[in-house]
């Protein structure tokens, strides 16, 4: 080379160039016997790509998350009929509108029913190409096919629409969405309770810069540690793969004439070019993913293929940093090794893991975690600092339990005395040997595992609290239905209705609506006092107040409690009421139309119906009022099914559609959970149970590796009559002592992050048992797993002719 | 061996009797073969004769007189040019074993069994020759050692020839 | 000869691995205490040959007799077990755990065995002293020079008092020093024991150390005391 040629010269820029080109020079030898190297180094290659592929793909998923949102939120936006300024008033170009979302089965449909205000022109939705005369429906192509299936048969009564169109991608937030844009009559917006008009779709861009939840951002941050890292540890293991052999390898090549130097760059040539291959392998599984995701629904939310795009940033982050710390992880682990001619000489006596810096990690996390207990309570503010503050602590915590785990697998491992039975004693001086190899297989698990159980805790906890609230008994009625009514006659037809509809079994019918004092409130002149009124027979005003007698024509008063401050009621016995109101649902103090409350009207304590709410205000019989009388009044049937029919509730929904085009009908349970929480919670433990499995699958390829290599010790063993059982169990204790240290390191840190969670977020501290149960099951599950795969390849190594092999 | 080296160069040590020198060489070299006395004593004349060795003394007791034997300077010259001279290696390239053999294949008689036969008869010597080592100081060891290393060569060489029997046989009958 | 009072016989031993012939007929005996040497140039079977008299391997035809039992007809696990209680094996190399220490190692066969650690550890200790290794009790083999590491192995060997000794070139990796000590310390242990050792070694150096021999050659053994 050119310094042969110069030897005087002491030139640093030649010598550079030199170096560089020796570098690339290794680095590619390092690839040719990634390739060239035999069976040997083509399965080493392989077992690295394909490791390193699953986490490439794993992490360019999580990179296409953020476009993910952001389309979806983009089309969301776009479809969107709110507005944030002042009420739009009825107009030639605007568009009237009201929800008609209802539910099938499990599946929930978004549907819009829409009538033009005017004969000019009112805006189109995205996604469709006009407005829909009355009668006629846009579908989704999720809905379409519903409609079209035998499933969706009873469905279809419920829209008495003519199809007249499919609506477009730009219009749908996923391709699974069911979603319907349906024309009616501006006649028919008299059975509607809640609806608005608009002169244009989609909001501006309002939230965008609007800074995310602290404690949502907080969840996201902690999340993605938890998923990512195992993630990351375990590309870094995958690029270890084979790794013992590699240096054998390498060790021959110091004998014709290879210093370290050189060595350990071709080493790193290998790793970059495995990690390279696993890049490529990456990509395809991710398309590969990306297609299946494209047709697959998960809890209601469905993706379009074309908008799981990795974020340009991140994907070049993950194709720079995948390679590099590859070639980072192989050159960190040739460091504890002697590459000599004659072969490999691992330092004999390893470094004793240090215990302080390992222990200032989690220490750092939880300081900065402490301090911000109650922080993140409803209300408070402090905005993102203290988020990142969080997320920062938690981190550490994190990271820094995986960083504790070798040195507590070493601490551990070292005080078994070799005492146990032989399998016990052959896995423990097995770890104590090289606990290095067994803590980084099962790092991952830790992160993963601490993080799941913390943010179980908070879920649970959250959760739990949702749950309490509802005071729903679906004893007594398990739909209530809500049918605008104009007077007694259609509301006891919407009655009859429901009673005929198959699988009601029976139902309480009310009919209510307000009335006004008759002046203005003393406190504020500008209001007028309002009271509820409900109309029902007797049986029915048994099941929502208590009364002891009731006959047709009879009326109560129920005091709602301290509404009206200090004035107290103003429906009193003998009292008038207004009935009149405006258009715009506010009380007629001009042209009132007055009633009296009877004399004979008794005041009675509430009762809870069966949504969980006590009613108040005035409740009379048919035969002391008119229901005619009432301004606007709506029917609210409380049904109970009958259990024995199937689809009960979907008849009920299909004669609430005929009454309403919103039908609208809601479910009674008696306890109900936040679907969100109970998706995050799945979501986490899918998760973290992928991890453990991916970190089960790392540890299958070091056990069965660690095998291949003692296979003439295996034979050597079996000469001596030692039994497959022997071997077996000390490859299970071998798996389990690590699992068992990580799990129990974990559940620790789990709990220790989750109870800082939970008081940040005011909680109170509640250990979430099952999590914890399941988590561990799994990890069980975990070892038996890797001691199962392993068993076949032991077996088949322990045969005899690994003696013939010299 | 050059007995006359050996008795020279144990005779540097301080003057002997005869009688000494005799059991000086039994002990250290005689294993197998002890010296006769009158093999001591030719030699002992020859020496003088030569002008290696002088008589120191002479002691008269009641048997056969006994002369004290002292090297001379010229002796220790001897003795010396001895040692240092190498000895010439064995060329062994007369071989019995290899005759037997290649009369054994003309004549048509089982060569292979003439070889095991001889075979048994090594192994038979080395296992003697490892018992005694067992049981002797290191010089035995050490003579035994010698032996065995020989006769382990002689022992290769009879697998070799074995093995390319038929080889040979060709060449010989051709 | 004759096989009355044999400890281990086999006659007519046939085993084929893939289309070449490892054994071709062989036949053999063993008396207690007796020290048998097999040769016979590489490749030749002798190591198939101590694999099917240890029952590590089952020959295709022909039987093994060991005490009167017929080795060729027990179930594997009856031949584990009777490797385990009566057999010892010593190998070339690669044959101790590495993470054992060496007293472990020896202390193995006879936990495998059932006996408790400490009597084990105890029994193997006094081995190790035999065979001049107690100084290397506690470490690991790969701590340890080969011919300790031999003896070692050697000790691990008798530790269960076998009636036969399964050696296959225990010096194969030693020099010729190492290779005679443990020879030596072998035979000695073996006689005082009235252990019976089948010694498969090319060797005649190390064969010298038997009582007898068994040359194989191309698949069939010959037995020296034969001839003549």
């Amino acid at each position: 080379m050119s310094g042969q040629e110069a030897p005087g010269a002491p030139a640093e820029e030649p010598r550079a160039r030199v170096s560089v080109a020796r570098w690339a020079a290794d680095l590619a030898m390092g690839g040719r016997f990634a390739v060239t190297g035999g069976r040997e180094s083509w399965a080493r290659t392989i077992m690295t790509a394909v490791g390193v592929g699953l986490g490439v793909a794993l992490l360019l998923l999580a990179s296409s998350v953020p476009t993910m949102y952001q389309q979806r939120n983009e089309r969301g936006d776009a479809r969107s009929a709110l507005s944030f300024g002042d009420e739009v008033k009825p107009g030639p170009d605007t568009l009237r509108l009201a929800n008609a979302g209802t539910t099938y089965r499990d599946q929930d449909i978004n549907g819009m029913v829409m009538a033009p205000d005017g004969k000019g022109t009112p805006p189109v939705p995205p996604g469709i190409d006009r407005i829909p005369a009355a009668g006629e429906m846009w579908v989704s192509p999720a809905l379409k096919d519903l409609l079209g299936s035998d499933e969706g048969k009873l469905l279809r009564d419920r829209f008495p629409y003519r199809t007249i169109g499919v609506i477009g991608d730009s219009g749908l937030s996923g391709p699974a969405e069911l979603t319907y844009y349906a024309g009616i009559s501006q006649k028919a917006f008299g059975h509607v309770n809640s609806q608005y008009h608009i002169d244009h779709w989609g909001t501006e861009k309002q939230g965008k810069d609007e800074p995310l939840d602290p404690a949502l951002l907080l969840l996201i941050i902690v999340g993605c540690v938890v998923l990512l890292l195992p993630v990351l540890i375990f590309i870094a293991t995958a690029a270890r793969f084979g790794g013992e052999r590699r240096d054998r390898r390498l060790a021959a090549l110091r004998l014709v004439g290879a210093d370290i130097h050189m060595t350990r760059r071709i080493a790193a040539g290998e790793s970059l070019f495995g990690s390279l291959l696993g890049l490529a392998v990456g990509t395809g599984l991710f398309l590969l993913a990306r297609e299946i995701i494209g047709s697959i629904e998960i809890w209601d939310i469905s993706f379009f293929t074309s908008d799981i795009v990795p974020s340009a940033p991140l994907a070049l982050v993950i194709a720079a940093a995948v390679p590099a710390s590859a070639v980072v992880v192989t050159l960190i682990a040739l460091r504890g090794i002697a590459i000599e001619p004659l072969g490999v000489v691992r330092n004999a006596k390893p470094k004793r893991r240090r215990l302080w810096w390992r222990l200032l990690l989690p220490l750092l996390g939880m300081a900065l975690l402490l301090p911000l207990a109650g922080g993140f309570g409803a209300g408070s503010g402090g905005g993102n600092m203290k988020a990142y503050q969080a997320a920062a602590g938690a981190v550490l915590l994190l990271i820094g339990i995986t960083a504790l785990l070798p040195w507590v697998v070493e601490a551990v491992v070292e005080r078994f005395g070799g005492r146990g039975s032989v399998p016990w004693q052959l896995a423990t001086r097995r770890l104590q040997l090289s606990s290095g190899t067994a803590s980084r297989a099962v790092s991952g698990i830790t992160v993963a595992v601490a993080g799941a159980i913390a943010l179980q805790m908070l879920f649970a906890s959250v959760g739990a609290q949702d749950r309490e609230d509802t005071g729903q008994d679906p004893n007594r009625a398990q739909l209530i239905a809500n049918v605008p009514v104009s007077d007694g006659d259609q509301a006891r037809d919407a009655f009859a209705r429901y009673r005929a509809t198959k699988g009601v079994r029976d139902l309480l019918g009310v009919t209510e609506d307000y009335v006004s004092d008759v002046r203005h409130s003393k406190d504020d002149p500008t209001s007028v006092p309002e009271e509820a009124i409900t109309v029902a027979d007797c049986p029915t005003l048994r099941e929502v107040v208590r009364i002891t007698s009731c006959r047709n024509g009879d009326v109560f008063l129920v005091d709602s409690p301290s509404y009206y401050g200090e004035e107290g009621g103003f429906a009193k016995p003998g009292a008038q009421v207004n009935l009149a109101y405006r258009d715009d649902r506010t009380p007629d103090l001009r042209q009132k139309k007055l009633w009296t409350i009877p004399r004979s009207a008794t005041k009675v304590k509430p009762r809870q119906d069966p949504t969980g709410s006590e009613r108040t205000g005035i409740f009379a019989t048919p035969g002391a009022f008119d229901i005619a009388d009432l301004p606007d009044p709506g029917a609210s049937a409380m049904i109970r099914l009958d259990p024995k029919v199937p689809d009960g509730v979907e008849y009920v929904r299909n004669t609430s559609a005929a009454l309403s085009p919103a039908m609208d009908v809601m479910r009674l349970t008696s306890t109900s959970q936040s679907d969100e929480f109970q998706v995050i919670r799945k979501a986490l433990f899918i998760g973290a149970t992928a991890t453990l499995l991916l970190i089960g699958a790392s540890m299958i390829v070091t056990t069965l590796e660690q095998l291949r290599e003692r296979k003439r010790l295996l034979s050597v063993l079996v000469a001596f009559g030692t039994r497959r059982t022997t071997l077996s169990w000390s490859v299970l204790w071998q798996t389990a002592v690590p699992v068992v240290l990580g799990l129990a390191l974990s559940i620790a840190g789990g709990l220790a992050l989750g109870v800082m969670l939970l008081k940040m977020v005011g909680q109170p501290l509640a250990v979430d048992w099952t999590g914890l149960g399941t988590m561990t099951g799994v990890g069980g599950g975990v070892i038996l797993l890797v001691t199962l795969v392993s068993l076949p390849p032991l077996w088949r190594m322990m045969r005899p002719e690994g003696l013939r092999t010299e | 061996m050059s007995i006359g080296h050996t008795l020279l160069g144990l005779l540097e040590g301080g003057p002997r009797h005869g009688y000494d020198l005799k059991r000086a060489f039994d002990e250290r070299f005689g294993h197998d073969r002890p010296l006769h006395y009158g093999q001591v004593y030719s030699t002992m004349s020859r020496l003088l004769k030569n002008g290696l060795v002088e008589v120191d003394g002479i002691e008269h007791g009641g048997g056969p007189e006994r002369k004290r034997y002292a090297i001379t300077d010229a002796g220790i010259t001897d003795v010396e040019h001895w040692l240092t001279q190498p000895e010439k290696p064995e060329p062994y390239l007369q071989s019995v074993l290899y005759t037997k053999v290649v009369i054994a294949l003309l004549t048509g008689r089982d060569a292979a069994d003439l070889l095991d036969v001889q075979r048994a008869e090594h192994l038979r010597l080395m296992r003697d020759l490892t018992q005694r080592k067992r049981g002797g100081d290191l010089s035995d060891q050490l003579i035994c050692d010698h032996a065995l290393f020989h006769l382990e060569a002689d022992l290769r060489w009879l697998e070799l020839t074995a093995a390319r029997l038929g080889q040979l046989a060709k060449a010989v009958r051709s | 000869m004759t096989p009355t009072g044999s400890l281990l016989i086999a006659t007519s031993l046939h085993k084929t691995y893939g289309h070449t012939p490892a054994l071709d007929g062989a036949d053999f005996s063993i008396h207690p205490g007796e020290v048998v040497a097999v040769m016979g140039p590489s490749g030749s079977g002798k190591s198939t040959l101590l694999h099917c008299l240890a029952g590590i391997v089952k020959p295709d035809s022909g039987s093994v007799h060991y005490n009167g039992r017929e080795l060729t007809a027990m179930s594997d696990t009856e031949r584990s077990g009777l490797r385990r209680g009566e057999f010892g094996f010593v190998f070339q190399f690669g044959q101790l755990v590495p993470e054992l220490s060496c007293v472990e190692n020896v202390a193995l066969p006879l936990r495998l065995n059932g006996t408790k650690r400490k009597e084990a550890e105890t029994r193997a200790s006094a081995w190790m002293e035999r065979l001049e290794v107690a100084d290397v009790a506690h470490k690991r083999p790969g701590e340890v020079s080969g011919g300790q590491g031999q003896r070692v192995a050697v000790a691990r060997s008798l530790v269960t008092g076998p009636r036969v000794l399964f050696a296959d070139e225990p010096t194969g990796a030693l020099d010729s020093l190492n290779g005679e000590r443990v020879m030596e310390l072998l035979t000695e242990a073996a006689r005082e024991s009235r252990t019976a050792v089948v010694l498969v070694t090319h060797e005649a150096r190390v064969a010298a150390y038997s009582d007898r021999e068994v040359v194989v050659r191309d698949g069939k053994a010959r037995d020296m005391a034969g001839v003549r």
